[in-house]
């Protein structure tokens, strides 16, 4: 089965037909998604301002990252069950929406970076943790993050408008 | 001049107009809007949490909210101009939503006590704000400025 053939399969359960016409569901669900926002990405934004060495300087970088990165998990975990749930109440339109496309696309690049930034620099914190200017890697870490991630909202945002899709 | 007359000005000026007419400037100015929320959210969390004992604890309140008060001043002045860009294209619409109004009034009162009881309690020498009083200052933040994000979303459903 295709791609599309499996959303249009998804979009045909009963399940996504009662979510796309409920009155409050639907709206609560993007709703949470939205405002989850501030958890999340907020709490990202901090931990990657601090990478930059732009705040919190007197906190060791790994202390910041014990205490807030558990909040972030959390709150990526709702991003994401939110976010498949809206995805399962709209899925054909949404597949073939530009904005979506690129949007999935950032944030496999942004699991690329995580990745590469745990697995590499972020090993070594304890002997940058107090330095002033923290590593080039790890302040690059975090600028490609801060990109990627205001990529992905923009690109979310604009999921709403259907201007490039192709049976539009 | 009433209330709705100034709104219907607002709306009227050529900036109320170009906002409305135009296909992209709404998102694109809503997207600031959204990028500047996802800021706030986090200077205003990071003190929150300190607060509550769940976030950062071995650094003092005082000198945390020293290094999150430039991000949360930055970002609610983001948020007060794309806001403000925001309402121009269609303050009729909003002098009708009681969202619009819960929200500004929410707002009013979570900057007021966010530069003046949490500054207090954040700035208070350890041991002089019990860490009980600290977590109910810490709740009743998280409560205005989450009025002011749900009112905010649900101002869209209309």
């Amino acid at each position: 089965m295709s791609l599309l053939g499996f959303c249009q399969w998804l979009g045909s359960t009963h399940g996504s037909i009662a979510l796309h016409e409920s009155i409050w569901a639907y709206p609560i669900i993007e709703s949470v998604h939205v405002l989850t926002l501030c958890l999340f990405l907020g709490l990202t934004v901090m931990l990657d301002l601090r990478l930059l060495g732009v705040t919190m300087m007197r906190t060791p970088a790994s202390e910041v990252f014990q205490r807030l990165m558990p909040w972030t998990i959390v709150g990526f975990a709702v991003m994401v069950a939110t976010g498949a749930l809206l995805f399962f109440a709209i899925p054909v339109k949404t597949y073939l929406n530009i904005f979506f496309r690129l949007k999935v696309a950032f944030l496999v690049l942004a699991g690329v970076n995580v990745g590469v930034f745990q697995r590499t620099v972020s090993r070594s914190m304890d002997r940058w943790d107090n330095d002033p200017v923290p590593p080039f890697r790890a302040r690059l870490a975090a600028g490609i993050s801060l990109v990627l991630w205001a990529g992905i909202v923009i690109a979310g945002r604009m999921i709403a408008y259907n201007w490039f899709d192709k049976n539009s | 001049m009433s209330v709705l007359s100034f709104f219907t000005w607002c709306e009227n000026t050529w900036l109320g107009d170009a906002i409305r007419d135009s296909r992209w400037l709404f998102p694109a100015i809503e997207s600031v809007h959204l990028l500047g929320l996802a800021v706030i959210g986090g200077a205003v969390l990071v003190m929150n949490l300190r607060l509550l004992g769940f976030g950062i604890a071995r650094q003092p309140a005082a000198q945390l909210w020293r290094d999150t008060r430039p991000w949360l001043v930055g970002s609610l002045t983001v948020m007060l101009i794309s806001g403000m860009l925001l309402f121009t294209s269609e303050a009729t619409k909003l002098y009708y939503h009681g969202a619009f109004w819960v929200k500004m009034i929410s707002l009013l009162l979570a900057m007021l006590y966010t530069f003046t009881v949490m500054r207090k309690v954040a700035l208070a020498a350890p041991g002089d704000v019990r860490p009980l009083w600290g977590r109910a200052a810490a709740l009743i933040s998280m409560l205005l400025w989450s009025t002011v994000g749900v009112c905010g979303r649900w101002i869209g459903f209309s």
